[in-house]
């Protein structure tokens, strides 16, 4: 019943007005931008028309190593991210629940925190052993920061009548933490997670364009350097998508995680 | 001579969000006399907020017509825009946060080049006086708590000398014996110069303590399904709450509103608590 | 201590912040709760009903005075004094069921079966079954807040508290949810204090009705309703209960007009000028 329901809604959804508009939108861009460039107008004229961007593509993804620079850009990716996460959300609670924690560690966040994760890439290379571990590095400053301020944002946002009640029905200290504040913070430091996840593609697409060998950043950049413009929409358009991915991905495993917040 | 009759004439409206047409209120038809003050309550969701923009004048109507003393102001085919003969007090507030009390207030006559500053400032005063609210007008709307945000925004629409005054449940959020007062204090504006009300509001004590006429809505689509004459006399007296007439009131609105109350549920439209 | 009174409040005072020019919300409030009866507190607002809800739930000390009960002094929040406030405060990660559960499971009194058990059958009891399983998110209002009773009841709680619990509920619900605490405090007899800014909602719940006066709050009047029980929606047309709501409007009416008042001098001018009007009608 309710699965016949969800696909009702949605073909209603993708045969109305607006999908309709949307869709003419999208082709009118894609229709001005073929004539724009195969006509030379100023500045349409430079790029390269999306039919010649789509042979590429179709050239490029039969190739196997086109795929080993989206393994290798989504690889750096989860190690960063993850290790990002793992010392960024015990830190982040840490010091919303502590006082002293907080007083004492947020000064050095706040200094820290400003200077831009590219920024390190060239102290990165001096002191980290490996090329991949300074990108690594650097990947794990850029969604450190996000995943600690809104943990700590969500952890001390919590409203108060729920820790009243928690206390009035006889919770302990642990308690409050472990089934109050911690479920209270969960769709925060998801919200943390999609905003970092966004950071990290640019730490990593900026990163392996200076310092990197493989993955899309690199690609994108040596497709400037050899010259071959449609090659480099191909790699923008990737980046895009795997961006879009990842977020998606985080947004439906929080939403997983986070199932009381479903509308019903 | 009072103006401002209300008519109401068959008047439908559909919404048409994304192709399902929704019809919000069907074939109402209701005439306020001039001058009276009329209460309209009904289950929630029923139309009545759209009833109240359409005589307003933010939108247009699918049949029917309004008219003000007898002249169109909206038909399927022409609406005629919001004036300041026709004002709404809305039930979030909606003074301008970066006026002054004493600028929300002249802003409507200075705007429309009715008054001068000085002139309109002066008028304002002495309306926030009438309304208890003297010395609070160079403050900002967010330093005054909500009954005297809502008492600013009567003020705001009084001084336009409008023809009608449209209030949708704009006592909602305070507690009932704030209300009760802010009640009072309507009232004896309206006392000093009668306008034709038209409010809307869930409370049926509120709308018995104010209204010459309570207007009992269907559920959705809306029409009129009942009207109570309330002839308690005025001015009006908060000991009139405890009298016999107005628990004998006060039944025959519940019970009416509890009938469509219930058919509202039944058709999926809400939970019963 | 009488054997018959579960809390004694005694001169009670309290004020907001350092400012100690500042009025005090709560100035000598003193009065005793009747066990297994239902006391309703009524007042303008602002005068302090909410604080002093908040300092018998122990979540606020006050300045001066005492909170004893069962003749033991207050020392913080407890599971013998459980308050249901207007927000819902349930839990929003936990369905109908870990809510109510929550108490006993935590406290580890009893084992974790009967405690389950125990809590469907009172999801069960407050008409909830279908919902057990439904996040907060997922209720109406009403059904929040019977998920709420549900989950202090499960305590046994020797004071129940109820700060004004079925406001900003549409006035259809509000009813039936009236009756419906009616019936339930009538089968359980449970102590409870209810805070009521309505006063029909008050006169229909109340055994005793305690009206307080405006900022500084304190008890200005202390009302036996003598209306029968079980309480049906018939009593609110009998001549008894149009007494005593006649009774306490003048008195509410008094403090409201005092409240709205202290907002400006104007105001109070428009008070002054209503009492001088109100002095020459017939009665």
């Amino acid at each position: 019943m309710t699965a016949s329901i969800n696909l009702r809604k949605l073909r209603k959804r993708l045969f109305s007005k607006t999908t309709f508009r949307g869709a003419v939108a999208i082709t009118l861009v894609f229709a001005g931008w073929e004539l724009g460039s195969r006509f030379k107008m100023p500045i349409l004229g430079s790029i390269p028309p999306p039919s010649d961007v789509l042979s590429v593509l179709h050239r490029i993804t039969a190739d196997g190593r086109f795929w080993h620079h989206w393994l290798a850009s989504f690889q750096r990716i989860f190690m960063g991210f993850i290790a990002a996460q793992l010392v960024g959300i015990p830190l982040g609670l840490a010091m919303a629940m502590s006082l002293a924690t907080r007083r004492f560690l947020f000064p050095i966040l706040e200094i820290l925190r400003p200077i831009p994760p590219l920024a390190w890439v060239p102290t990165a290379i001096i002191f980290w052993p490996t090329t991949e571990s300074s990108i690594a590095f650097v990947i794990f400053l850029g969604a450190f920061f996000t995943v600690v301020l809104n943990v700590i944002g969500g952890a001390r946002s919590i409203d108060q009548r729920y820790v009243r009640a928690a206390l009035s029905l006889g919770s302990r200290r642990r308690d409050i933490f472990w089934k109050i504040v911690l479920p209270a913070t969960l769709p925060s430091i998801f919200i943390g997670m999609a905003v970092g996840m966004g950071i990290t593609w640019e730490v990593v697409v900026a990163a392996e364009m200076i310092a990197g060998k493989s993955g899309l950043g690199y690609f994108t950049w040596a497709s400037y350097v050899g010259g071959n413009y449609p090659q480099i929409i191909v790699g923008m358009l990737s980046i895009g998508i795997a961006g879009y991915v990842s977020s998606g991905l985080i947004r439906a495993v929080g939403k997983i995680a986070t199932p009381w917040q479903r509308p019903l | 001579m009072a103006t401002g009759a209300l008519g109401i004439h068959g008047v439908s409206k559909v919404y048409d969000p994304d192709g399902a047409r929704v019809l919000a209120v069907d074939n109402c038809t209701l005439d306020i006399a001039a001058g009276e003050f009329c209460v309209v309550v009904g289950p929630s969701g029923c139309g009545k907020t759209t009833l109240l923009n359409a005589a307003a004048g933010f939108h247009d109507i699918t049949a029917g017509e309004i008219t003000l003393d007898g002249r169109v102001i909206c038909s399927p085919r022409h609406t005629q825009p919001p004036g300041a003969e026709r004002i709404v007090v809305f039930q979030n507030g909606a003074l301008f946060p970066w006026m002054t009390v004493q600028d929300n207030v002249a802003y409507g006559p200075v705007v429309q080049g009715k008054l001068s500053n000085a002139e309109a400032r002066r008028q304002g005063d002495e309306l926030l006086r009438e309304l208890g609210l003297a010395g609070v007008g160079d403050r900002y709307p967010a330093d005054l708590s909500s009954g005297m945000r809502r008492r600013v925004e009567i003020a705001r629409a009084l001084i336009n000398d409008p023809k009608v005054l449209l209030l949708d449940e704009p006592f909602r959020a305070m507690d009932a014996l704030t209300k009760g007062v802010a009640q009072e204090f309507l009232l004896q504006a309206y006392d000093r110069m009668p306008k034709t009300v038209f409010f809307i509001t869930h409370d049926l004590e509120e709308a018995l303590f104010l209204a010459d006429r309570v207007v009992v809505m269907t559920t959705r689509p809306c029409r009129v399904k009942e009207i109570l004459t309330v002839d308690f006399e005025r001015p009006r007296s908060f000991r009139v709450r405890a009298s016999r007439r107005y628990l004998e009131l006060k039944t025959a609105v519940f019970d009416a509103v509890h009938e469509e109350a219930t058919r509202a549920f039944e058709a999926g439209e809400r939970e019963l608590a | 201590m009488d054997a018959a009174t579960t809390l004694e409040v005694e001169g009670i005072s309290k004020r907001f912040g350092k400012d100690t020019t500042a009025e005090p919300v709560l100035a000598d409030c003193s009065f005793a709760l009747e066990t297994r009866k239902l006391t309703v507190l009524i007042g303008p607002s602002g005068c302090g009903k909410s604080t002093l809800i908040n300092v018998i739930a122990g979540y606020e000390k006050p300045d001066a005075g005492a909170v004893r009960i069962l003749g033991k002094p207050v020392a913080g929040p407890g599971a013998d004094r459980l308050a249901v406030f207007q927000e819902t405060a349930l839990f929003p990660w936990m369905t109908t069921l870990q809510n109510v559960a929550y108490g006993p499971l935590v406290q580890r009194t009893r084992p974790r079966e009967k405690v389950l058990e125990e809590a469907a059958r009172l999801v069960d009891v407050v008409g909830l079954r279908e919902f057990s399983d439904k996040y907060p998110s997922q209720l109406s209002g009403g059904m929040q807040r019977r998920a709420e009773l549900a989950r202090a009841m499960i305590n046994e709680p020797t004071l129940m508290m109820l700060d004004e619990p079925f406001r900003g509920l549409d006035a259809m619900t509000r009813e039936l949810m009236q009756e419906y605490f009616v019936r339930l405090y009538e089968e359980r007899r449970l102590t409870v204090l209810f805070v009521s800014s309505e006063i029909d909602e008050a006169i229909f719940l109340a055994d005793t009705l305690l009206v307080m006066s405006h900022r500084p709050g304190r008890i200005i009047s202390r009302m036996a309703i003598d209306l029968p029980r079980p309480r049906l929606p018939s009593v609110l047309t009998s001549l008894e209960y149009l007494h005593y709501k006649s009774e306490a409007l003048e008195l509410l009416h008094a403090e409201a007009m005092k409240a709205f008042a202290a907002g400006s001098k104007a105001a109070a001018d428009f008070v002054d000028a209503y009492a001088a009007r109100d002095e020459g009608e017939p009665s």
